[in-house]
């Protein structure tokens, strides 16, 4: 009889706003861990691997391998190999999904769609870390000129009473635009969701730059919104999925953590 | 011999220009307020009061800007870009080409040698490449957007802005501030991305020489010098106005055209 081999692995996503961790036994999450990103990458990156280990009650030693991934990934010092972005929330998505093909990553400060082949591999991409307008960093600002925690805004703006147009897709004008409505008097929440759909359109243009193709996957912090993915499904005319087990946050670095299995198996 | 008149309601200032004959006879830039007809009232007012007369002594005045249709005073309005095409060849008659950057907009457009308009591009689209963007900065770093020119000429060792978008470009310049940089290379690095962003734009239209600047943004030295080296093409500096007023300057030349 074969014997199952069981196998520890973790995966540190060292993101612009947020670091994340993953540990895994084969295909199974042991535990995870989000934390806000240090000023210093290597102290959030060690930071979130200790907090994730503490959680399995584990230690380094018993991880076979961890795969880094990120806008940071260059800083984490405990990686045994780097992986793009890309692959590592490719992979985390049709881990979940296998009938996954186009993904869309919305995280704090970027935007990426990205499509997979019946197998998963990635086929084709693109990326937007150029313009604040289609990521996370639109809707802290939009947050803070309404007075809102970001956690909040997703629901207090996912239906209107009244329905107001945001003309404007960049962040700084679209900005304005909210401080006239404010002064205007109009309700918060029918102000949130005409940020929606304005970031809905700005995101659904980025995707229409590839052939769109079911199933369509959300992750990344900002699929937690659940405003913004309604938007999204509409504008994008799809029904949009997003991953309901697990933290839409931690794909990149659950990917990341199914790429260690593969590399030391 | 009459008055006429030039009213420009920009999006972040309103600016107005009274001509007797073909000299001007006063002028104004005040800030614009929420209401463009309250603001179009302000800044002519000022200018009427420069030239020391009222305003039935204006025969006629012409309006332009983003605010133009609301001007209650106005014979006819004309767009922006004609405008600012008419007063730039007015002031300088070899000019080609013309940069305008306003508060919120930024215009490239190439005239003929007739001064009529042939190609222009405009972004109104993103702050970048805006005085929006300038506004910005100088806010962070708590200093009158006048003063990002001026301060930019004593740099030693300029900063560089990592991306174009304002928002980004904002993280960018508090972290340069909390890394203890001067103040002089922060204002060149955000003159030299603003100038990149433009440049951008000029090159996708592609400019003849003479070229020449106006709007508010033409009055940061540190912005032009750099602009102009990006391009390798020198500025023609418009030097008997403030480079602000030459779109309600073209107002009131049309103004002027058309009681002629």
């Amino acid at each position: 009889m074969e014997r199952i081999r069981i196998m520890i692995t973790a995966g540190c996503d060292l993101g612009s706003r947020t670091a994340k961790a993953v540990i895994m036994e084969n295909s199974t999450i042991l535990a995870s861990a989000v934390i806000p990103a240090r000023l210093n990458p290597v102290e959030s990156a060690e930071e979130v691997i200790n907090l994730c280990l503490e959680k399995a009650e584990l230690s380094m030693n018993s991880i076979k391998a961890i795969v880094g991934t990120g806008y940071g990934q260059q800083q984490i010092p405990f990686a045994t190999r780097l992986e793009s972005e890309i692959v590592c929330h490719g992979k985390g998505a049709f881990f979940h999904y296998p009938s996954a093909r186009t993904i869309v990553d919305i995280g704090g400060q970027d935007s990426k769609i990205i499509k997979l082949d019946e197998k998963g591999n990635v086929i084709q991409y693109s990326y937007n870390d150029k313009c604040a307008a289609g990521t996370g960093r639109f809707l802290e600002i939009m947050a803070d000129a309404l007075g809102f925690d970001l956690e909040d805004i997703g629901e207090a703006g996912r239906t209107c009473v009244e329905r107001l147009s945001i003309s404007n897709q960049c962040v700084i004008f679209a900005e304005t635009e909210v401080v006239s409505l404010i002064n205007e008097e109009k309700e918060p929440g029918d102000i949130l969701n005409a940020l929606f759909r304005a970031m809905a359109d700005r995101v659904c243009s980025q995707a229409r730059g590839l052939l769109i193709e079911y199933d369509v996957i959300m992750t990344g912090g900002v699929a937690k919104n659940t405003g913004v993915f309604e938007a999204l499904g509409q504008s994008m005319g799809v029904s949009l999925k997003t991953i309901t087990d697990m933290d839409p946050q931690l794909n990149g670095a659950m990917g990341a953590a199914l790429i260690a299995g593969q590399i030391s198996s | 011999m009459s008055f006429v008149a030039g009213c420009d309601v920009g999006s972040l200032a309103a600016k107005a220009v009274i001509l007797k004959g073909r000299r001007v006879a006063g002028s104004a830039v005040v800030r614009s307020g929420p209401k463009p007809a309250l603001s179009a009232k302000k800044v002519m007012d000022a200018a009427l009061e420069a030239a020391g007369i009222t305003m039935d002594n204006i025969v006629c005045c012409f309006g332009t800007g983003y605010g133009r249709e609301k001007i209650p005073f106005v014979k006819e309005s004309v767009s922006e870009i004609s405008c600012h095409g008419k007063g730039a060849i007015f002031l300088i008659p070899t000019a080609r080409s013309i940069i305008d950057i306003g508060g919120q907009d930024c215009k490239v457009m190439r005239l003929d040698k007739n001064g009529d308009l042939e190609k222009f591009i405009t972004n109104d689209k993103c702050a970048s490449g805006t005085g929006r963007f300038l506004d910005v900065m100088a806010k962070v770093m708590n200093i009158d957007v006048s003063e990002l020119g001026s301060m930019s000429l004593a740099a030693k060792d300029p900063v560089t802005l990592a991306s174009m978008c304002t928002v980004w470009a904002q993280a960018d310049v508090i972290k340069y501030i909390n890394e203890r940089r001067s103040a002089p290379d922060i204002c060149a690095g955000v003159n030299a991305a603003m100038a990149n962003r433009v440049a951008m734009m000029a090159n996708a239209l592609g400019l003849e020489n003479d070229i020449c600047m106006t709007g508010g943004v033409a009055k940061n030295k540190g912005v032009v010098n750099a602009l102009s080296r990006i391009m390798g093409k020198r500025i023609k500096e418009i030097r008997q106005i403030d480079p602000q007023l030459v779109g309600a300057l073209g107002a009131a030349l049309f103004a002027l055209e058309s009681i002629n």
